[in-house]
């Protein structure tokens, strides 16, 4: 090679030559390369640019409801019944806590968990999605919450979240009429849907399922608001850009008084029972007791099985709202309204009378009064007065069921009387019609006279009884009850009042005049003539004896013979004061007996309490005010 | 006295830097802490610390811009071969961080070997073709080529596909420039096409997921694709203009992952936008064409790849990293050079500027 080194000189040149034209190369690969580059960036920044902004602006915007806070619940005095509280609740999402009952368990290292609480939760967490962000426990002390900040990092899908929580302060005692909430379920939420209601429930998990909640949960529970809200990756929210406030649902101010519903529970005591307490000028519903009742805040955040077990299986039925929905045979409670309609149908004048041999015979069947050896002669205030039987069987038998039928659905048996709380029974107005629908058999004579004197098929809720007494202390016009007096807008503080719908029965007052007098002799020389000793006031009434077990031919009814849940029920129907009512009431005491000795003395406590601001000697002031 | 002892310290310091390259390389790193300021949410302890790496690597550059091609040379196939040792190590006895075998613990401080391959590989292959200059045939590059592919396969099983391909990048440039012929290139293309199959078949599960993220991003939205869909997002709703400094709303509200290493160029993108882009190419552009005029002028063959090789490497991390944040490329690990957070990854691009500029600066003085 050293021989030639011309050669070795060109062929370097020849290498420097192609190494520049193979750096040119490259060059220009770079240049198309980063051409390449700067097209997809025009692509992206400029082409397709608003598609992209379009997307970081749903990444970093997220729209959040901002649920209304619920209507309070006050009664006719500003006591409150139900109202909202905030609280820390420790919640889990069972899709993203991996082993829910192991995240349980160490939860339970730092917080304490009971059992109820975890039943609940397994409850909850069987009829929830996994997605869900379910309460595990509530009402987290300041201390809890620093122990679970702590520990944190150990717990994904276990959150704390501040909520509000509905608080039923009077618990047991306005559980029939107030209700409860509880959480969505599937069946409501297909419900909304079709209501059109969803969008204005994201972001609320509660709603109402009895009572007043369940009536006037559109009222309650307002408009939600929305709120625009900027979040990072991972969910957490940074400022708020936009929002539109939310509308408080109303508070409702009821015609209930807490004092006087206080009373009659612990006049009940331990007995069951129903009564209903209505205004007859406006149908303001002034007491509503079911006894027993039940424990509503248990429901709030999801009962558990156990004590869901309990209410469920108790012989007491807790759950059972006898004012609403419990039918009763009225007894002698019906005798009024039977005379009023002798009257008005001209079956009988006041002054005509029977004479009462102490039963009224009927083919081979006897039916007896209560007077082994009657009454006398019997004209209808006597008859009314001492309860007479006979006299009402005579009646019935000669008027037949069906115009007894045709002139009772005036006063409202037999059918609902629309008061604001959902699931009303309608009760049992027997006719030759109904009989026939119902056990597709004719109906006999012989039956009609029994429902002469309230017993038999007939059957009725207190609530119809107290709404019938009260359009007799209301001259003949009806009033629809209702439990609310008005709504309030929560920032207007604007009422909306539940208007009266008062129904004229076309009753002739003469008539009306005839029942009233005998009523207010029922009290004061009658049968509870005994329980209104001394009243500072005039009032009337009537008293009730409904089987609960029909007594065999010739024997005799002799209630310490009989089992305690196969004893008659008391019954009592009354108003006051007799010349300008105020108040009407139907009162059942079950399987107390005879109507003026368990059932009367309550109604004279609400009256006393009501008329006079009296309670029962030996009570502390009543509760609630 | 005193001012002449300052100016011969002076030209001292600057005898072997060159001035444009230098200028490139500080107003990238300048960019560089301008977006990473932005974004770590304005971290302070970020920046002071990319900064501490900043120095250090420019001290790297200075000394290599120092040390003599002739020298260098003379390191090539230790180097490589220390290199290569180290690489065993790792597969043999390396720490495993995030699924990947990359560390090796030498006495104190650990190590990630494959760095110094980025460096000793494209040295050692320029070493090579210069021994043999003149008398190159196709046996030479087959021998050049395998030595290459020791450890980028090494790497790529570790698993670093992005360093593998790097590297074999920064090698094939040798390769390339050093004469390949172009019968060669073509059959190696078409080998590689026909041959893709099986590569498929080789590779890691999370390499395979990658490449089909690439294909359709938005079929896993939450997993592996999430980060090439918010990273495209945040570069396309960048616009014309972008957003503003430390106005990303992908950046600042936490939606671009690792937003200060390998995907700050989507941060850059976002805030910066079409114009900012443009910029940042034309920056880069600036530093690779004065990496060729180094190379172009070259004296010796050894300087002339080694240069092209450096230069070629740099464009290929700056390409890589911008196709694979604007969602054209799959996600491998290569940080945007000059720009991501981290030390490593900038002393060695600075070691490699330091190599252009005595190339540069040395090129009439020695003649090997």
């Amino acid at each position: 090679m050293l021989s030639n080194p011309g050669i070795e000189f060109r062929d370097a040149q020849r290498e420097t030559h192609q190494f520049g034209i193979r750096l040119a190369i490259m060059s220009g690969f770079v240049v198309v390369m980063f051409l390449l580059l700067l097209a997809r960036f025009a692509w992206l920044q400029i082409i397709q640019h608003s598609h992209y902004h379009t997307l970081a602006e749903a990444n970093r915007i997220s729209v959040v409801p901002v649920t209304p806070g619920r209507g309070v619940i006050f009664d006719r005095n500003g006591v409150q019944l139900a109202y909202n509280y905030t609280a820390h609740t420790l919640e889990i999402t069972p899709g993203k806590a991996g082993d829910v009952s192991a995240t349980i368990d160490q939860l339970a290292e730092i917080v304490e968990i009971t059992p109820r609480d975890r039943r609940r939760f397994k409850q909850l967490q069987e009829e929830s999605k996994s997605f869900e962000s379910l309460p595990l426990r509530s009402r987290l002390a300041d201390e809890e919450i620093a122990r679970f900040a702590a520990n944190r990092y150990r717990f994904p899908g276990v959150e704390i979240k501040a909520r509000l929580f509905r608080q039923y302060p009077q618990g047991e005692l306005f559980s029939h009429v107030i209700g409860y909430i509880g959480r969505i379920n599937q069946k409501e939420l297909d419900k909304l849907d079709t209501d059109g209601e969803l969008a204005n429930y994201r972001g609320t998990d509660h709603i109402g399922k009895t009572g007043l909640e369940l009536s006037y949960e559109s009222a309650l529970h307002g408009t939600t608001g929305v709120e625009q809200v900027e979040i990072d990756s991972a969910g957490r929210a940074v400022r708020v850009l936009s929002r539109t406030p939310p509308a408080s649902g109303a508070n409702l101010a009821l015609k209930l008084d807490a004092g006087l519903q206080a009373l009659v529970d612990k006049a009940f005591g331990d007995r069951r029972g129903a009564l209903v307490a209505l205004d007859p000028q406006t149908g303001g519903v002034l007491a509503f007791v079911s006894k027993p009742g039940f424990d509503p805040n248990l429901f709030v955040d999801g009962i558990d099985p156990q004590s869901w077990g309990e209410l469920r299986n108790s012989p007491d039925r807790p759950m059972l709202n006898r004012a609403l929905t419990g039918t009763y045979p009225p007894g002698s409670t019906f005798k009024p309204f039977m005379a009023l309609a002798a009257l008005t149908t001209g079956k009988r004048t006041p002054q005509q009378a029977i004479s009462d041999p102490g039963y009224f015979q009927f083919g081979n069947h006897r039916f007896r009064d209560d007077a082994e050896f009657g009454h006398g002669a019997v004209d209808m205030y006597k008859s009314i007065v001492v309860s007479c039987d006979t006299y009402y069987y005579v009646l019935a038998n000669e008027m037949g069921i069906d115009a007894i039928a045709k002139f009772m659905t005036r006063l409202g048996f037999g059918s609902r009387t629309g008061i604001d709380l959902t699931g009303e029974a309608a009760g049992i107005l027997p006719s030759q019609e109904w009989k026939m629908q119902r056990f597709k058999q004719k109906w006999f004579a012989g039956e009609t006279v029994s429902i002469g004197i309230g017993q038999g098929y007939n059957s009725y809720t207190p609530l119809q009884l107290a709404s019938a007494i009260a359009a007799i202390a209301n001259d003949g016009t009806m009033l629809r009850p209702h439990v609310v007096d008005y709504m309030e807008d929560v920032r207007t503080k604007a009422r909306t009042p539940v208007a009266p719908r008062p129904l004229a029965l076309g009753l002739n007052p003469e008539h009306i005049d005839v029942i009233k007098k005998a009523l207010v002799g029922v009290n004061k020389e009658g049968t509870s003539a005994s329980v209104f000793v001394g009243t500072e006031y005039v009032s009337a009434g009537k008293t009730g004896t409904s089987q609960v077990v029909a007594i065999k031919q010739g024997e005799k009814y002799i209630e310490s013979r009989v089992q305690e849940r196969h004893r008659d029920h008391a019954l009592f129907v009354a108003y006051a004061p007799a010349d300008k009512p105020t108040i009407a009431l139907a009162v059942i005491v079950e399987n107390a007996g005879f109507g003026a000795k368990a059932a009367a003395p309550i109604a004279r406590q609400v009256f006393d309490y009501y008329l006079l601001g009296k309670t029962p000697p030996g009570d502390k002031k009543e509760a609630g005010k | 006295m005193i001012a002449w002892y300052l100016r011969r310290a002076g030209r001292m310091l600057t005898a072997h830097i060159d001035g444009a390259l230098l200028a490139a390389v500080l107003l990238l790193m300048a960019t560089g802490l301008t977006v990473l300021y932005s974004a770590s949410n304005a971290g302070w302890p970020r920046v002071t610390g990319q900064m501490t790496n900043m120095l250090v690597a420019l001290a790297v550059l200075w000394v290599f811009a120092n040390i003599p091609p002739h020298v260098l040379m003379r390191l090539a196939l230790p180097v490589f071969i220390v290199g290569l040792l180290l690489l065993l190590g790792v597969a043999w006895k390396g720490d495993v961080i995030n699924g990947a075998r990359r560390w090796l613990h030498v006495g104190v401080t650990r190590i990630q070997p494959s760095e110094i391959m980025k460096i000793a590989a494209p040295l050692m292959l320029a070493w090579y073709f210069h021994r043999y200059e003149g008398t190159l045939r196709l046996r030479n590059y087959v021998l050049a080529a395998l030595l290459l592919l020791i450890p980028v396969g090494l790497i790529a099983r570790q698993p670093d596909l992005g360093t593998a391909i790097l590297i074999l990048a920064s090698g094939g440039f040798v390769l390339f420039l050093a004469g390949l012929s172009w019968k060669v290139i073509a059959a190696l293309g078409v080998t590689a096409l026909a041959s893709a199959p099986v590569a498929w078949s080789m590779m890691h599960d999370y390499q395979r997921q990658r490449i089909l993220m690439l294909i359709d991003p938005s079929e896993d939205p939450l997993g592996k694709g999430y980060h090439t869909i918010q990273s495209t997002i945040a570069v396309g709703s960048g616009g014309i203009t972008g957003k503003g400094w430390m106005s990303g709303t992908q950046t600042h509200l936490d939606f671009i992952p690792e937003r200060t290493t390998d995907f700050i160029f989507a941060v850059y993108s976002e805030e910066f936008g079409f114009v900012g882009n443009l910029v940042l190419l034309i920056l880069f552009l600036l530093l690779i064409s004065r990496g060729f005029v180094i190379a172009a002028q070259a004296s010796t063959l050894f300087t002339r790849l080694l240069a092209g090789a450096i230069t070629l490497t740099f464009f290929t991390y700056a390409f890589v990293n911008m196709g694979m944040v604007s969602g054209i490329l799959p996600v491998v690990g290569v940080p945007l050079p000059m720009i991501s957070y981290g030390g490593t990854s900038l002393v060695t691009l600075c070691l490699g500027f330091g190599i252009l500029m005595s190339i540069h600066t040395h090129r009439h003085l020695v003649r090997t």
